[in-house]
């Protein structure tokens, strides 16, 4: 090694949580406009064309510096305290999220050896504050909207926890960089279709808990307003409701990249392919996981709360469960199969 | 509702697990119902539109439509207007369909004055009538699209609107209130350009339409929401005295342009479109396909046009002799009836309007009783309504 920095350990968690800091947001932003410009283009209309300067670019900024200015509303009747926690519930598990993703082989803030239990286990706390949050508001579309994403939330949680347990079956460890590295064929890729069906299940799944469309009752805007959030405003719109929407989205992008389609490998294991470095392989994966949830989002009209438990229920969780029994069957019995791929 | 209501952490019994045991095997257990104030602002009512819900849960118990937040009193305001004012005055009641509401004033006064219309200024009528109810029918597509969360159908359908818009805008000079039709005739001819921007937008939606079919028709999630949802039964709505793509869409196969054809209606080619079940799907059905009829009448008008003057012998002053006339037309949302009594003055001495939204509406708590919340917006999207139409 040329040279070598020694840090402390509290320099070293510092350095840590400012490069989270600096990376999450950053992603938000390139992700939320992303959203408006893709979008803008599969509706035939220019979107943002004027922040900034080029294309609209800081749309985003604006927006955000927009709703700073803004009052903060806490209604009346209002329960204060629970109120004001919602907001931090939601976020701070957005942020922490991010603290597991490997971008490289290197390129990651602390390589958990339950990296994917970890990341399971703290997306889903933000149901508690969503449900905090419609609790508090005292409003009844809030209530509304709360209860349904509370049920949506542990409807989908399940066939995302199952299609992420095949994985973990295949690769044989719960480290995330161990996931990445038994993929020099994406999980994806493998015969017999077992990693397709699993990973067709997490992305429905993940749009699901992001509750974004088709399946985004708890916010659906002409049944009840914005769903948990209709009594936030200014700063705790954004950072309750806006930013950490986008955030878990790229989130999940980058998890279902890291789980399905190899993370910072290569896509197909052919020696030139080695050459492009591996955040770039992880960032082309997750812009492309980016880009379905993006489509799908103008495409279909909404589903009703009952139709989609019945889908997660009837359908999602048997073909998780069944999946299960097959990738254990698939490492019973073809265990070559599994070496080749190795 | 009460968030931190003393009452019910100091008086709410404490159950044990055998009284709770016993709570649920005898069928006491009860959820209590919730009254939900939807509007009067509220993202699915498209205005001031309110309905009060009792809700269990998310189904809807009861749903009590509550109308007249945008009473603007046009029967009373137009008998202190001269007839040529009263024109521009009711294309304000729906605002969708601007050029529909100033026919039957301009037909009644036609009827009572006993005007000759060119036959020119009839066809022209005809194309303008049409080329509004596609928009109308378009905005309503669009509208519905976004009450079941499909944001994409409102930019397809305004991109169509435009061209066809710009037409109208190019002999009117106006783009929701037009103010062109006249007792005896228009207000002027059209201008050159007319016939070929009228031909391209039409064609151009008769040519998209599959898409729109595919876009949400075809679509699995929107037949999961739409059909068999909001059921309006042929009888209800005979007797709420429902018209226009709602009672087609109930089977009621009756359209006033085909059974009681004015201007030179009787002269094209074209459907009454209907449905059977009576379901959003079915309303929703019927309204894309008027669309199509809608613009084959506009050809075959564009190829049928004679030339000639665009205004009757109307004399300078217009003044009804005593009587009473009522037309009806069929408007792009139902049927428009005004009922004229003239007492010889030069304005109305009384005018009753009826509106087909209005009668549409009154049909919701029937419909609405036993719905979930999200289909609750769905049947609220599918009833096509204006709200300046059911309060004008």
């Amino acid at each position: 090694m040329p040279f070598e920095i020694t840090l402390t350990a509290w320099q070293l968690l510092a350095v840590k949580v400012a490069v989270i800091m600096a990376v999450v947001p950053t992603m938000t932003l390139v992700a939320g406009y992303a959203e408006h410009k893709v979008m803008a283009h599969l509706q035939h209309r220019l979107g943002p064309m004027y922040p900034g300067g080029f294309h609209g670019w800081a749309i985003l900024l604006a927006d955000g510096l927009k709703f700073l200015y803004k009052e903060d509303i806490i209604p009346e009747r209002a329960d204060r305290s629970v109120f004001k926690l919602a907001t931090f519930l939601i976020f701070i598990p957005a942020v922490m999220v991010y603290l597991v993703i490997p971008v490289d082989r290197t390129l990651i803030v602390e390589d958990l050896d339950v990296g994917i239990f970890y990341l399971l286990a703290i997306s889903s706390v933000s149901a508690i504050g969503v449900l905090m949050a419609g609790w508090a508001s005292a409003n009844k579309y809030s209530l509304i909207g709360a209860l349904r994403a509370g049920a949506q939330l542990i409807a989908y949680e399940l066939p995302i926890v199952l299609a992420a347990a095949v994985v973990v079956m295949l690769a044989g460890s719960l480290s995330l960089v161990d996931i990445v590295e038994a993929q020099s064929w994406p999980f994806l890729l493998w015969p017999p279709g077992i990693g397709l069906v699993a990973f067709l299940v997490f992305t429905m799944g993940s749009i699901a808990e992001l509750t974004r469309p088709p399946f985004d009752m708890p916010v659906a805007e002409s049944e009840i307003i914005t769903g948990a959030f209709t009594e936030y405003s200014g700063m705790r719109f954004i950072f309750g409701f806006f930013f950490p929407e986008v955030a878990n989205m790229v989130a999940f992008a980058a998890i279902g990249a890291t789980l399905f389609l190899g993370g910072y490998m290569p896509i197909v294991p052919v020696g030139f392919l080695e050459v492009i470095p591996g955040f770039v392989w992880f960032s082309l994966k997750t812009a492309f996981m980016l880009f379905l949830f993006l489509w799908i989002r103008p495409t279909f009209p909404r589903l009703r709360e009952d139709q989609l438990q019945k889908f997660a229920w009837k359908y999602l969780i048997p073909v998780t469960l069944a999946l299960i029994l097959a990738a254990g069957a698939w490492i019973l019995y073809a265990p070559d199969a599994l070496q080749v791929n190795r | 509702m009460s968030i931190t209501d003393p009452r019910t952490t100091e008086q709410t019994p404490v159950h044990g697990p055998e009284e709770i045991a016993k709570i649920v095997a005898g069928g006491n257990l009860q959820t209590e119902q919730m009254v939900l104030n939807v509007g009067p602002q509220h993202p699915a009512t498209h205005g001031v539109f309110r309905l009060l819900a009792t809700i269990d849960g998310e189904m809807l118990v009861d749903a009590q439509p509550i109308i007249g937040y945008m009473h603007r009193g046009y029967e009373k305001l137009v008998e202190a207007r001269d007839y040529r004012q009263i024109t521009n005055l009711v294309s304000r009641m729906d605002w969708l369909s601007g050029i529909n509401n100033e026919l039957p004033l301009a037909l009644a006064l036609e009827k009572l004055m006993e005007i000759e219309v060119p036959e020119r200024a009839q066809y022209l009528r005809v194309i303008m009538l049409e080329m509004n109810r596609i928009l109308n029918h378009l905005m309503f597509f669009a509208s519905f699209g976004a009450e079941l969360g499909a944001i994409t159908p409102t930019f397809y359908a305004f991109r169509e609107r435009e061209d066809i818009q710009f037409a109208l805008e190019m002999a009117t000079g106006g783009r929701m209130h037009f103010g062109y039709f006249r007792p005896g005739g228009l207000k002027e001819d059209v201008p050159r350009g007319f016939i070929d921007q009228a031909l391209k937008g039409v064609r151009q939606v008769m040519a998209r339409i599959d898409q729109y079919e595919d876009l949400l028709v075809g679509n699995e999630i929107f037949k999961q929401r739409t059909v068999n949802v909001g059921v309006l039964e042929k009888e209800v709505a005979f007797n709420y005295g429902v018209s226009g793509p709602i009672a087609r869409g109930s089977d009621i196969d009756f359209d006033v342009r085909k059974d009681e054809p004015y201007l030179v209606y009787d002269r094209f080619d074209f459907d009454v479109c209907s449905a059977p079940n009576g379901d959003c799907f079915d309303r929703f059905w019927v309204l894309i396909h008027e669309v199509v009829e809608s613009a084959k009448i506009v050809e075959q008008a564009i190829a049928d046009l004679p030339a000639g003057p665009t205004l009757g012998k109307v004399p300078r002053v217009i003044q009804a002799p005593e009587g009473e006339v009522y037309v009806r037309t069929e408007n792009p949302l139902g049927e428009l009836g005004m009922y004229l009594v003239s007492d010889g003055d030069r304005r109305p001495y009384r005018l009753k309007i009826r509106t087909p939204s209005y009668n549409n509406v009154s049909a919701l708590q029937h419909v609405l009783k036993g719905t979930l919340v999200a289909d609750m917006i769905a049947v609220l999207g599918s009833f096509f309504f204006v709200l300046g139409d059911i309060d004008r």
